[in-house]
């Protein structure tokens, strides 16, 4: 739980850095001459793998490397374990966590591999995320709208969209839940998973809302003054001015949302413990991990693919709206 | 048939956070249709904010100004004036060809008479090789002509321009020059030009407007006495050597330093 609250705060102060993704420093850089750039960027994506691997690599070594020297009852200062102990209970080898995967969930002659109990498990969170995911943008566009538009919503909204992000999740997991379960409104009736998705959608909409802020606050006072003597009214002025210029801004955002939204799911699933998600198996094979180490490490490579799907899944649609991302120096 | 520009009496006071300060002061001008008239003088001399009220994006503080016969406001909402700004204030996610076609995609310009309007601009500003390309891949001199395309998609009868070759290398800015000379010679558009510039304040305009600053008000209006070549169409790179050229470079600087001899010029003056 410690991990996932340092990545929250992470996503919190990384919202903090979507304020500026181009920059002005691209409109001082010399103009691009068509074509060129293209081999390079193509050279700079295959580094980048190459270096993701090299990153995955390192951990494994350290991993692996700590465990082969480090003691077995671990580094103990005082009264404090400062270093886990290096046995095969607390730290399985790397090689025995993947290999694990591909063995069956229990005994039972039915069993899945364990890698495809996780992947439902990780698409039901997925699933329910994206859910999340997509009523933040709804929300976060939308206040960022109000907020553009009105600049005394701005000063009224914006304290307390920041505060909202303090309250901690686990707090208000449950609570959520028992509101849930009364809401009946004809033939709807709210199930477990809605609840899960709306607190999903909690976290991620605070990072959209403050990056489609920004870009929507972003045109230069020249193409503001340049669509009024267009007489261009508010909504020819945001679909053919705000909304195109927000688009840097919003690239990012959207990605924070959507980490976001994936660990708002994971958390909501374990706290109101909803079954059927990564969240729950989780917990249940965290159980499990004296008698079988290398199982609990499953979902947690799950999550982290879950993570890097959603993000990816957003990185997507930065590729398809390129041409809106010209002054941006880093793709 | 009313003039392009009509000022009465205008002023024009900002507040600021240490009080009042007065941008413009009694200013009268008329701008008669089909007329090139440049605004010169020095920093804050109002020149900028004179141009402003016309295109109605600040509002006089006393005065009125009409634009065709109309209120600024009813001209501007009209589309009677096209416009251009010191930097060409492209959107960098269209193309050049997109950036002209801006205006008329706004104002519900059909899709197939809006790209033949969009081919006859950049041919007319020389640029149809590169309507497909974005913003980011041209020079600041080939920007600069996409903004005066597009500020004549409309074919206003009146352009107005704020200082548009200030950010451009001496040689583009010189064959823009005559680039606009040929452009509103065959658009018969009036022009309000704001430059920095003696020299092409006098090879464009049909009068030279020279104010002064602090509050900023009109010093004299020097009409352009250019012989044979006073004809706009016929204002060409030869005139730049001419004796009448001199003379009246001579008389718009000696009207920015009110009559007294011709020392160093003011400054945020150019004497090229």
């Amino acid at each position: 739980m410690t991990e996932v609250g340092a990545r929250e705060a992470n996503a919190v102060t990384d919202a903090a850095a979507v304020v500026a993704p181009g920059d002005a420093g691209a409109r001082a850089a010399p103009p691009r001459r068509p074509g060129a750039g293209r081999g390079g960027r193509a050279g700079r994506g295959f580094a980048a793998w190459i270096w993701g691997l090299v990153g995955i690599l390192t951990i494994a070594l350290i991993w692996e490397g700590y465990k082969l020297l480090g003691p077995a009852d671990g580094v103990v200062v005082g009264d404090l374990r400062i270093m886990p102990r290096t046995t095969d209970l607390a730290m399985p080898h790397v090689w025995q966590m993947l290999g694990r995967l591909f063995e069956p969930v229990t005994r039972a002659d039915d069993a899945l591999p364990l890698w495809a109990a996780v992947a439902l498990a990780a698409l039901t969170t997925l699933g329910i995320a994206a859910a999340g995911w997509l009523v933040g943008v709804v929300v976060g566009i939308g206040l960022a709208l109000v907020m553009q538009r009105w600049r005394i919503a701005e000063w009224g909204l914006l304290p307390w969209i920041v505060l909202s992000q303090t309250v901690p999740l686990i707090a208000f997991a449950p609570i959520v839940k028992s509101w849930g379960s009364r809401v009946e409104i004809g033939a709807f009736e709210w199930q477990d998973w809605m609840s899960v998705a709306l607190i999903a959608s909690y976290l991620a909409f605070f990072p959209i809302a403050i990056g489609a802020l920004k870009g929507l606050q972003s045109p230069d006072r020249i193409h503001t003054e340049l669509m009024e003597t267009y007489a261009a009214g508010y909504w020819q002025t945001l679909v053919k001015l705000r909304f195109p210029a927000a688009v840097p801004y919003l690239l990012p955002a959207l990605r924070l949302g959507a980490a976001n939204a994936v660990i708002g799911a994971v958390v909501a699933e374990v706290s109101t413990g909803l079954q059927g998600g990564i969240g729950r198996i989780l917990i249940q094979f965290a159980g499990q991990a004296s008698g079988d180490p290398a199982k609990a490490w499953g979902p947690i490579f799950g999550a982290i693919v879950l993570g890097l799907v959603a993000a990816g899944s957003v990185a997507l649609l930065g590729v398809i709206l390129s041409n809106y991302r010209r002054n941006e120096e880093h793709a | 048939m009313s003039a392009a520009v009509e000022i009465t009496g205008v002023d024009k006071t900002f507040d600021t956070r240490s009080g009042a300060v007065q941008a413009l002061t009694g200013i009268d001008l008329t701008v008669e249709a089909g007329e090139f008239v440049s605004l010169i003088g020095p920093s804050g001399c109002g020149k900028s904010t004179l141009m402003r009220l016309i295109a109605d994006l600040d509002e006089p503080t006393a005065g009125t100004v009409e634009v065709f016969g109309k209120g600024a406001r009813q001209a501007r909402l009209d589309q009677e004036y096209g416009i251009a700004f010191q930097s060409a204030g492209l959107l960098p996610w269209r193309t050049v060809a997109a950036n002209v076609a801006l205006p008329l995609e706004l104002h519900g310009v059909a899709s197939a008479a809006r790209s033949t309007r969009v081919a006859e601009l950049l041919d007319m500003v020389g640029l149809s090789d590169f309507a497909d390309r974005y913003p980011d891949q041209l020079s600041g001199g080939m920007q600069q002509r996409v903004a005066i395309a597009r500020a004549l998609a409309e074919q206003p009868r009146l352009l107005l321009m704020d200082e548009p070759f200030g950010a451009l290398d001496e040689m583009t800015r010189e064959k823009m020059q005559s680039d606009l000379v040929r452009i509103s010679a065959e658009t018969g558009a009036a022009v309000v030009f704001v430059t920095h510039s003696i020299p092409e304040a006098v090879f464009l305009s049909d009068r030279v407007v020279v104010m002064s600053p602090r509050p900023g008000r009109i010093q004299e209006i020097v009409p352009m006495r250019l012989g044979a070549e006073a004809a706009r169409a016929a204002r060409t790179e030869e005139l730049r050597e001419e004796r009448a050229f001199f003379d009246m470079v001579t008389a718009v600087r000696e009207a920015l330093h009110q009559g007294s001899p011709v020392g160093t010029a003011p400054r945020g003056l150019e004497n090229r």
